[in-house]
């Protein structure tokens, strides 16, 4: 087991710990807070694969997040109010059901991304970064105003979704399942980074010409990691709605798409476990801090200031040192 | 006479004013090396980068074993078996070198969507880009990171990636540039039998290994082709000797 194997599984196991010990202290907002951390941790893993192994700088990952988030609170708000979303050619009354949710999230979210991928990706360095940034903006507006969908005051979601065989009322229900997926989306990353594609993903990244002139392409290559990279963002979108019970249009905010991206450099790009590491830093920094004064956030930049010129791996980089690719 | 493997015909493009490739036209036969010379600025770079795919022709039509490739990218041509050698390297830094010739093996053996195996227990990559390592004398240093190489060891291993490959045809662009007078000779000696296994068409300032090398000569002066023929009737060429070799030698 290498040194960053040993760090990332002793995070996974204290993100783990914490609801638990909460739970037996009753201290049932802990548990909400590593939630949090989880559900973060998962959009962050979606974005790692895109920024981190393909170097894919999205300034418009909310995008995905407030997709998912969206699709939750609109298929669960048909489902309440028994009105079907659509009636030809046959009738769909949506669906208070987690996995029938996280399915169509994955699903929109992966739509979505396609063709903004596809014209992003014609793109690249501070142009990719604003296209991104525009396809997110045009989303955000267009929620906004939506009255349908309550526009900007947001849609809540008056009774959280099912999952079968757990009460999702229960915090710690909700934590395992939002810890179970990270987990799964955690194994995605590995395989994919180890396989084939991650391999041409890798190399995209540092050096595309070189790709190409071995007879791969890489834009497919690029494609195919923004879609997948934009599914499991929204999966983590649907879970944070499901979490908070509530949408707005702030998830697809472009502070949103920003917040992303400093967990995912907070943690440390491109490692396995640098979303985990990010979003349980940035959860607990905005938490410590943001009970100390209201401007948490500046001392947030600072830190994020440090970890950019004296960290550059992030945290998982600081304590288990540099990436080796075999 | 046998077809050529790679056939360039009146092949132009233009910057502006410049005319950087001005109606070339040249054929790269089976078991020839073709070597291509110029003074700088003649425009070898250009015609090298129309050839790949990475710049596109104003006119004109390159052939590549018997296909028109007008239409195809780097990455199609690179499939279709050009292998070629970058002028300064050119790699993936990251990567240690053995996983840099394991992308030319993962490219050759098909589709790189392939989501689930692991490449570095991956033997039917590893073995053969293991392979291509040795032939090309960096095997040692298979597993230390391309950024620490040596200027002489990437070059090696640009050559490793061409032969994982497996090309029809090999472009070569400055392989001897920057490489000692032991490393060229070394080089040399390589590419005197890789002739047998793929043509190989050689841009090079080297004009001892030029000599010692090529089958054919072509010299190129402001876009035009302005001699081909032997080493010997290049060697006697007035105007060659006038335009280039009078400088050099």
């Amino acid at each position: 087991m290498t040194r960053e194997t040993a760090i990332g599984l002793f995070l996974v196991a204290v993100l783990l710990a914490f609801p638990l010990v909460a739970s037996a202290l009753g201290e049932p907002f802990y548990i909400t807070l590593a939630t949090r951390m989880a559900v973060l941790a998962l959009a962050a893993v979606g974005l790692n694969l895109a920024l981190g192994l393909g170097g894919l700088v999205s300034f418009g990952h909310a995008a995905f997040f407030g997709i998912g988030g969206y699709v939750a609170g609109i298929l669960t708000s048909h489902a309440f109010n028994q009105e079907p979303i659509f009636s030809a050619p046959f009738e769909f009354m949506g669906s208070d059901q987690m996995p029938v949710v996280w399915l169509f999230a994955v699903l929109v979210s992966a739509l979505a991304a396609l063709p903004m991928g596809a014209i992003s990706l014609r793109t690249s360095g501070v142009y990719f970064i604003m296209i991104t940034l525009a396809f997110a903006q045009m989303i955000y507006y267009f929620a906004m105003s939506w009255p349908a969908y309550g526009g900007e005051d947001g849609l809540p979601i008056l009774s959280r979704n099912a999952f079968p065989g757990l009460n999702t009322a229960n915090p710690l229900s909700l934590f395992a399942i939002c810890y179970g997926l990270l987990m799964v989306a955690l194994l995605v990353f590995a395989v994919l980074r180890d396989s084939r594609f991650g391999a041409a993903l890798l190399a995209s990244r540092q050096n595309a010409t070189r790709l190409a002139a071995v007879g791969i392409a890489p834009f497919p290559i690029r494609l195919a990691a923004f879609v997948i990279s934009a599914a499991i963002t929204g999966l983590a979108g649907a879970l944070y709605a499901d979490l908070n019970r509530f949408v707005s249009p702030s998830m697809l905010s472009w502070q949103m798409s920003g917040e992303l991206i400093v967990l995912v450099i907070l943690g440390g790009t491109g490692r396995l476990f640098g979303p985990v590491a990010g979003a349980m830093l940035f959860v607990m920094i905005e938490f410590v801090l943001g009970g100390i004064t209201e401007q948490w956030q500046f001392f947030l930049g600072l830190i994020l200031l440090g970890v950019v010129l004296f960290a550059r791996g992030g945290l998982v980089g600081v304590l288990a040192g540099k990436v080796r690719h075999g | 006479m046998a077809e050529p493997v790679l056939s360039i015909r009146d092949l132009r493009k233009t910057f502006g004013a410049l005319k950087a490739t001005d109606g070339v036209s040249i054929d790269l036969m089976p078991g020839e090396i073709h070597a291509l010379i110029g003074p700088n600025g003649a425009g070898k770079s250009t015609l090298i980068h129309q050839i790949a795919g990475s710049i596109r022709p104003d006119s004109g039509s390159i052939r590549f074993l018997g296909q028109d490739v007008g239409a195809l990218g780097v990455a199609g041509r690179a499939r279709m078996g050009l292998g070629r050698s970058f002028q300064i390297s050119s790699l993936a830094l990251e990567f240690s070198a053995l996983r840099n010739v394991m992308l030319a093996v993962q490219s050759r053996q098909g589709s790189s969507f392939r989501f689930l195996k692991d490449v570095l227990r991956d033997r039917s990559l590893t073995e053969p880009a293991m392979a291509a390592l040795e032939r090309a004398g960096v095997a040692a240093r298979a597993h230390v990171p391309a950024a620490e190489l040596s200027h002489g060891e990437r070059r090696q291993l640009e050559i490793a990636i061409a032969l994982a490959l497996g090309p029809k045809a090999f472009l070569l662009d400055e392989p001897m540039a920057g490489m000692g007078p032991e490393g060229s000779r070394t080089l040399t000696g390589f590419l005197d039998g890789l002739r047998q296994e793929a043509p190989i068409l050689l841009v090079e300032h080297d004009m001892d290994a030029v000599f010692a090398l090529a089958d054919r000569i072509s010299v190129l002066v402001y876009g035009r082709i302005i001699a081909s023929g032997t080493v010997d009737e290049i060697r006697s060429h007035p105007e060659v000797r006038r335009a280039y070799l009078g400088e050099a030698a």
